[in-house]
């Protein structure tokens, strides 16, 4: 039996992808798999007895080094701060591409506390910096200190001892850019390389702690016990920055979500299945309950959406233990034809996630897939002709065609990089100045208006001709070229509009980090946890798969 | 050390600030970050451009033809450059290509390197003292080496070249009788039990 791939017009609508869920294809998970083998060292560790200094951290593999260098600083309450806008931070990291030098560190010592005003090299991958949750902080040295472990519940609640407020890849601020490394082996997945120095990171986090508990109190101090580190993460908030780059990387998204949907297909189209396999799916699902109830938000919008999925996770798990028969032939279609019927959106995509657990022959050959040569789609087709353009914006584009951009509603926000620190911004084009710096962003409305044109144009002329005098559509003349052969490349929705829920966008970039429990703070920032449960270094080497589900 | 995916951020910027869309900014952005990675003056030039440009006017270009003639006011290089991209493949029939007056000519090249990787076929550019060879976007040969290039230019020469080799038959017989002696001379025994020996070609 063939299963068709999902309509991109339904998968690609925001309040979908606002859904999404980790899996087995997020980044975290699948860089753990990829650096399970390799040689972990705590290479250095000079921090004095309130924890500030230089440590630095590395995996190794035959002639290839990875170095995580941290330095931690101190830093006054009243200077801490998660918002982009801050310029110190209680430790900042930066993995260096080998073993450094001494007048390595001292270089790396000037620049990666400054963070953006300083300047790193081609010999640094990634940068970030993160902030103490002092709360949970401070109570684990006191405890430690005094011989014993923290209070669970508070730790519980909160998930992390820090959390980042920025992880800086590809070039910025004079890291290698990524076509320096992308041939390596086992950079064979996006965001590889910055999951790496968030696990390094957390490690960090748990080694720093014990240090200081220990200068506090020598005699009675003992170490944070293991097994509560692992159900430890990292936490980080993140804001708009993130959002435009789905929008501006749109053979990247496609690659992302494909792999989803052929994972899945590949799923239903199983005629049957075994019973370990049967097994662990419905393990994972039932494991997983734990993380949905222990999804700590203010956020009156997510708690609807755990309220709703948790009611629909347990009718699922009552459905495939009373009603449904793994027997039947093709039980996951069954399944997800089910879920399509019976339950929400999230409920709908979460379990499409876990569906992916037991089919690691599924899953991994796509992991690979994931990444993508952009710049060979780049260049636009300038032979083809204005029918050509339109039959793919009609074809691609059905619901956004529909929208009317003369409505206020339908056009009133717009995204501006912000002056004072370089970052995306969204704001009402009615009320805030700006709008006429308005970043290439509102893709559906500038679909909608090359359309219009192409419609008064006559159908063989040659796109080379077209763009002599619409110079202003260019940008979306070169998209629909591309969302002619990526058909999961675009978002189906007016970013613009007023109904437009940013952390939607961000939802969906952080399911595929593998990020868990989201916790929006407004609608345009968010808190997440990453590698809560995950295993620690000494236990790469064996560790179970769906740690985060038994976490 | 400012890296190629800083020169392509900061490029597109400049160049949307500059007055052109975000569709040619995009353009620039991805042909500054190749000339810069050929290690020519692709953020010199192109500087020195759009400080110009808020002072002078410049012709845009439209449909390119073999000969092409800006009145008075030399051609924008990057629209020059962005039109001749797109035009590619109907500029292909031409042998050669002029042009009379062009802004900063430096900043064409990147255009022209992508066209030649669109065609298949290498394109050889000529400007006052300087040649370019652009070699399907692999590699630009060029005589300006840690040289100005001249801000204006009167006389711009475009050969679009035919696929040939870059040797003669004399220096490849030479060579390919060198690489014989890796040959091994077969026995007759051997010759008859080869791929299709014994057999009619007819059957």
């Amino acid at each position: 039996m063939e299963i068709k791939l999902r309509d991109p017009n339904i998968i690609m609508k925001l309040s979908r992808l606002g859904s999404f869920h980790q899996s087995k294809l997020s980044f975290l998970r699948s860089f753990l798999d990829e650096f399970k083998d390799w040689e972990y060292k705590k290479d250095l560790f000079d921090l004095d007895e309130k924890g500030h200094g230089t440590a630095i951290y590395s995996f190794k593999k035959k002639d290839r080094v990875y170095s995580l260098v941290c330095f931690a600083n101190k830093i006054n309450d009243e200077e801490r701060s998660d918002r982009v806008i801050a310029t110190k931070w209680d430790a900042a990291f930066t993995l260096h591409d080998g073993v450094p030098l001494k007048q390595d560190i001292e270089r790396l010592r000037n620049e990666v506390p400054r963070q953006e005003v300083g300047r790193l090299s081609y010999k640094e991958l990634t940068l970030s910096r993160a902030n103490k949750s002092v709360r949970v902080f401070n109570h684990v040295v006191e405890s430690l200190s005094n011989g014993n472990q923290p209070d669970l519940e508070l730790l519980k609640k909160v998930g992390y001892l820090y959390r980042t407020t920025a992880v800086y890849g590809s070039g910025k601020f004079g890291l290698a850019d990524r076509f320096r490394i992308k041939n390596r082996e086992e950079i064979n997945g996006p965001f590889r390389l910055e999951m790496m120095l968030v696990y390094l990171v957390r490690q960090f986090t748990f080694d720093q702690v014990n240090h200081v508990a220990r200068f506090r109190n020598p005699k009675t101090a003992v170490n944070l016990d293991p097994k509560i580190c692992k159900k430890l993460g990292i936490g980080n908030s993140t804001g708009l920055g993130m959002a435009p780059f789905i929008v501006n990387h749109p053979t990247l998204l496609n690659n992302w979500i494909m792999s989803r949907e052929i994972a899945l297909k590949k799923i239903r189209e199983i005629k049957k299945v075994n019973s370990d396999e049967v097994e662990l799916f419905i393990k994972s699902v039932k494991n997983s309950i734990e993380n949905i109830t222990s999804w700590n938000t203010e956020s009156e919008y997510q708690k609807k959406k755990i309220t709703s999925l948790l009611e629909n996770v347990q009718i699922f798990l009552k459905f495939i233990e009373k009603e449904f028969s793994f027997e039947t032939n093709y039980p996951f279609n069954e399944i997800y034809l089910w879920l399509e019927k019976e339950t929400c959106d999230e409920c709908i995509e979460y379990i499409v996630s876990i569906m992916m657990e037991p089919f690691d022959d599924i899953v991994k050959p796509l992991i690979s897939k994931m990444s993508s040569e952009e710049d060979q789609y780049f260049n636009i087709p300038s032979h083809r002709t204005i029918e050509d353009l339109r039959s793919i914006i009609e074809k691609r584009y059905p619901d956004i065609l529909k929208i009317n951009f003369d409505k206020k509603e339908n056009h009133k926000n717009f995204w501006f990089i912000s002056k004072n620190k370089e970052e995306p911004r969204y704001a009402d084009r009615f009320e805030e100045d700006g709008s006429e710096l308005e970043q290439p962003l509102a893709i559906a409305r500038d679909i909608k208006k090359l359309h219009d044109q192409l419609i008064i144009t006559k159908g063989s002329l040659t796109i080379d001709k077209f763009l002599i005098q619409n110079t202003d559509l260019r940008h979306v003349v070169r998209r629909a070229f591309i969302i002619e052969k990526f058909p999961y490349a675009e978002i189906q929705d007016n970013t613009i509009g007023e109904k437009v829920v940013p952390i939607d966008m961000l939802r969906l970039k952080l399911s595929f980090f593998g990020a868990l429990k989201f916790d929006p703070r407004s609608d345009k920032w968010l808190r997440i946890c990453m590698f809560q449960g995950a295993p620690l270094p000494e236990e790469l080497k064996n560790y179970d798969q769906q740690w985060v589900y038994n976490s | 050390m400012k890296s190629l995916s800083e020169i392509e951020t900061t490029t597109k910027r400049a160049s949307k600030a500059a007055g052109f869309s975000w569709g040619i900014a995009e353009e620039v952005g991805k042909s500054i970050r190749l000339l810069e990675l050929f290690g020519l003056a692709g953020i010199k030039n192109l500087n020195k451009y759009y400080i110009a440009r808020s002072s002078k006017k410049f012709e845009n270009t439209n449909l390119i033809n073999e000969n092409n003639n800006s009145n008075e006011l030399p051609y924008c290089p990057i629209i020059l450059g962005v039109c001749f991209l797109d035009q590619i493949r109907s500029l292909e029939k031409f042998n050669k290509i002029t042009f009379n007056k062009i802004s900063y000519p430096l900043l064409i090249l990147p255009f022209l390197s992508r066209s030649s990787e669109i065609i298949g076929k290498k394109i050889y550019l000529k400007f006052d003292k300087y040649e370019f060879l652009l070699n399907l976007n692999v590699s630009i040969s060029s005589n300006l080496f840690n040289q100005d290039c001249p801000i204006i230019t009167n006389d711009v020469e475009i050969n679009i070249l035919e696929n040939k080799d870059n040797f003669s038959d004399q220096d490849w017989k030479s060579l390919y009788k060198i690489s014989e002696e890796t040959f091994v001379e077969e026995t007759d025994s051997l010759k008859q039990g080869a791929a299709g020996a014994g057999l009619t070609d007819n059957d």
